[in-house]
């Protein structure tokens, strides 16, 4: 019998589905059998940055309407051997799957899957109820901004009411110079407000806009920092113990002759 | 000034303006008690009732227009309550 992790924010746009993307493909890459499900229906997104959008048949809506068996609305990704996709429907309404059909759905994945990782759509709304309603245990993904750890708080108590409790917390998108200059908050900042506890970090870095033009998940490249922040948490969801990540400055020119006259 | 103190405050050597995420991270925390207060108004119900309750033992009040509030104050955040005294009970004891 597999989980149902799912990948929630709040806030748009601080990375949840990159995140889910990269989490299912490292858990795919430690041998795990994977099905990744976009539940952010009419503005579906993960089969694009997976590379699977040309593959789409059916959809979660064609799947838990009988339109077609559960089947064959997964999608089997061809580079690594034990990764599906259960795809958003685009055009339908957003209201056309219900909670009870959302869980019923967990259930049947879970009996295929080690790991079924729910991608969340942003806002607090019915989708966000339907994407945690099947799940047994939530993972909060924030940037080091201000309005994402709002969002994110915010999140956690709507979590944590409808007894999703001690989500795990995703610090994404960090700027080590940022940090250390002062003008960006900590990870231990974020963790004193937020007091939950922490599965990872993954720094800022070029390579997931070029993986994600690629539609290749980051995690899938060995020399990607990202990448290898992905692989690390898919670890820790795994139970294993890995050490955080050390995030080093980026030794350009200018950094370098800034450090010369600070010190 | 030589050069190298010039370059030295170029390249942000000069403590004295704050670091902006201690402003951020004030900022989020007062944000946060209203956010955290808002999504429990039944505790702010309760808060209200109970009282009513404490202080209806030593005086009569306006229970209608009975105001409890948080609100933001410069360096943080204040409960606040506007308690009219119809009457005041007489001290038995």
């Amino acid at each position: 019998m597999g989980k149902v992790i799912v990948i929630t924010s709040g806030k748009g746009g601080v990375g949840k589905t990159t995140t889910t993307a990269n989490i299912g493909a490292s858990l795919a890459l430690l041998g795990k059998k994977v099905c990744m499900v976009d539940t952010d229906i009419g503005l579906r997104n993960l089969d694009v940055v997976l590379g699977l959008e040309n593959r789409i048949v059916y959809d979660i809506v064609d799947a838990v309407r009988g339109n077609c068996r559960l089947k064959q609305a997964l999608i089997k990704d061809k580079r690594l051997e034990n990764m599906y996709l259960l795809p958003a429907a685009q055009t339908k309404d957003k209201t056309a799957v219900s909670e009870a059909q959302m869980i019923e759905l967990c259930e049947k994945l879970k009996e295929e899957f080690d790991y079924v990782i729910v991608d969340c759509p942003a806002g607090i709304e019915h989708g966000f109820k339907n994407a945690i309603a099947g799940a047994d245990e939530a993972v909060v993904v924030t940037t080091p901004e201000m309005s994402a750890v709002r969002d994110a708080d915010r999140i956690i108590g709507l979590l944590e009411a409808a007894d999703l409790r001690n989500p795990r917390l995703i610090v994404n998108r960090i700027r080590i110079n940022m940090v250390k200059s002062g003008d960006m908050m900590s990870v231990e900042d974020i963790l004193e407000i937020l007091a939950i506890d922490l599965l990872g970090i993954v720094p800022d870095d070029d390579e997931i806009v070029v993986s994600t033009n690629k539609g290749e998940p980051t995690a899938m490249n060995d020399n990607s920092r990202p990448g290898q922040a992905f692989r690390n948490i898919a670890r820790r969801i795994d139970g294993e113990d890995v050490p955080l990540m050390v995030l080093e400055e980026k030794k350009g020119f200018f950094s370098a002759l800034a450090k010369l006259f600070k010190s | 000034m030589s050069i190298l103190s010039f370059l030295g405050k170029f390249f942000g050597k000069d403590t004295e303006v704050e670091a902006s995420k201690s402003v951020a991270k004030e900022r989020l925390r007062l944000v946060l008690v209203h956010d955290r207060v808002d999504v429990s108004e039944q505790m702010m119900d309760n808060l209200r009732e109970d009282l009513i309750e404490v202080i209806g033992k030593y005086m009569e009040i306006d229970t209608e227009a009975l105001e409890v509030n948080l609100t933001r104050e410069e360096d943080g955040v204040a409960l606040t309550a506007n308690i009219p005294i119809v009457n005041i009970r007489r001290q038995l004891a």
